[in-house]
């Protein structure tokens, strides 16, 4: 479970938002709503332990998630709003560096069957600096296929680029890993429908002063 | 974690073996800027074998100074920064196998092509080991010493030369010792002294260096 209290940031002088509280279960989607510059990044990045909040915490099971630290990270998966792919490598070559950075155990098979799980058939093995930016951001995607044995991902605006298809894709991927009770942190700008869920909505445009 | 250490140096030489050509550079200015010097100073064979462990060393540093500026930056461009710092693994571990990575890539060539670039100064021989065993134990301080410098520096403008005024003056106890045991052989002292505290100092660096640069790439990504 992961539970923020009286969380506020402040980036240089400037108070983003204060008073977050929220304690997320298993099976629960946690949505961050927000106009540009309402600061939903950085959140998404506090949350992770990127960023220090100005005051407040954020646990982990009870516990101080800086003190956790790779406790807490290997639970975890952060599709952030770069897409941390390195243009000369392939988008099969950037998917198993990315795999062994977050733990996550995938034989080369599995890590071609995402690929092409997220439409990137044919692809594979394109350097990534030839792909679109829908394809790179599908590339990125294609993580959370093999992340199922970590239950909390925190995602960065993940249907940025992506077409209807590869949208329709995400949702039924994010609502399958909360049945299994599995926890999703996302932002997003558009009304994205994933079924049937306890949804915990923050909208930061309302947290601001 | 073994596996995660193995995958970051894959990755890193895979990196730089499609970059090559920012390799070579790299090598390239290291055997220029010391050819340099016999073209300069002159033919002149007792004055050529007494600055050549110098020349060579200071070359290695500024070399070392220029691949040092790409370490963590386009990492930090990319966001897969971000992903080594909620990394698994220790990132202290994930900056070691980078740092080995580095010196694989920047420092072994110099190592290698020490003894080529003896022979311009027709240094002695029976030097060419002392003078490649120094750089074998100093070019590793110089990429853990400057890769605090290259996380202290993310991000900032002009980077670079402040990475240079940073880190340039750290580089001096190895400068002294790395040229200082070829200097000791060539006089007939033995260079043990010299290479034993050139290896006592890499043991210090690598083992405070992954901490602090650790420290600095979580500042960097707040």
């Amino acid at each position: 479970m992961l539970e923020s209290s009286n969380l506020e940031i402040t980036r240089g002088d400037h108070r983003l938002f204060g008073g977050i509280s929220f304690a997320l279960r298993p099976g629960t989607l946690l949505r961050v709503g927000g106009s540009n510059g309402s600061g939903k990044t950085s959140l998404l990045r506090a949350l992770c332990g990127l960023v220090l909040p100005s005051a407040g915490e954020i646990r982990w099971h009870g516990e101080n998630i800086r003190a956790l630290r790779e406790e807490f990270w290997k639970h975890l998966v952060h599709i952030g709003h770069h897409n941390a792919l390195k243009d000369e490598l392939t988008a099969h070559e950037n998917l198993a560096a990315l795999c062994a950075l977050s733990g996550i155990q995938a034989t080369e098979d599995q890590q071609s069957e995402a690929l092409v799980r997220f439409g990137l058939a044919g692809r594979e093995h394109l350097p990534a600096k030839l792909l679109s930016q829908g394809q790179r951001r599908r590339t990125t995607l294609a993580r959370l296929a093999l992340s199922a044995a970590l239950p909390l991902w925190i995602l960065d605006e993940p249907f940025a680029a992506l077409d209807a298809a590869a949208v329709d894709h995400m949702q039924s991927l994010i609502a399958t890993h909360l049945a299994a009770g599995g926890m999703a942190v996302l932002t997003t700008h558009q009304e994205a429908t994933i079924p049937a869920r306890p949804v915990i909505t923050i909208d930061l445009d309302r947290e601001r002063g | 974690m073994g596996a995660l250490l193995l995958a970051i140096v894959r990755r890193d030489l895979l990196l730089a073996w499609r970059r090559r050509t920012d390799v070579a550079t790299v090598v390239l200015f290291f055997l220029i800027v010391v050819s340099l010097f016999p073209l300069g100073v002159g033919p002149e064979p007792n004055l050529l074998r007494t600055i050549a462990p110098g020349i060579i060393w200071v070359a290695a540093l500024l070399a070392c100074m220029l691949s040092l500026q790409q370490l963590f930056a386009s990492d930090h461009a990319d966001g897969v920064l971000d992903q080594m710092l909620l990394a698994a693994a220790p990132l202290g571990l994930i900056v070691i196998a980078r740092a080995f990575a580095h010196w694989l890539i920047s420092g072994l060539p110099l190592v290698l092509l020490s003894p080529l670039l003896a022979v311009q100064f027709d240094l002695q021989a029976e030097l060419y080991p002392v003078l490649a065993l120094s750089l074998l134990l100093g070019t590793p301080i110089l990429t853990l010493t400057g890769a605090i410098g290259a996380a202290l520096t993310l991000g900032l403008r002009g980077g670079g030369m402040l990475l240079a005024l940073l880190v340039l003056p750290l580089y001096v106890p190895v400068l002294i010792l790395g040229a200082g045991a070829v200097d000791a052989a060539a006089a007939g002292l033995g260079a043990d002294a010299h290479l034993l505290l050139l290896g006592a100092q890499l043991v210090l660096t690598a083992t405070f260096a992954p901490w602090a640069v650790s420290t600095a790439l979580r500042i960097a990504a707040e």
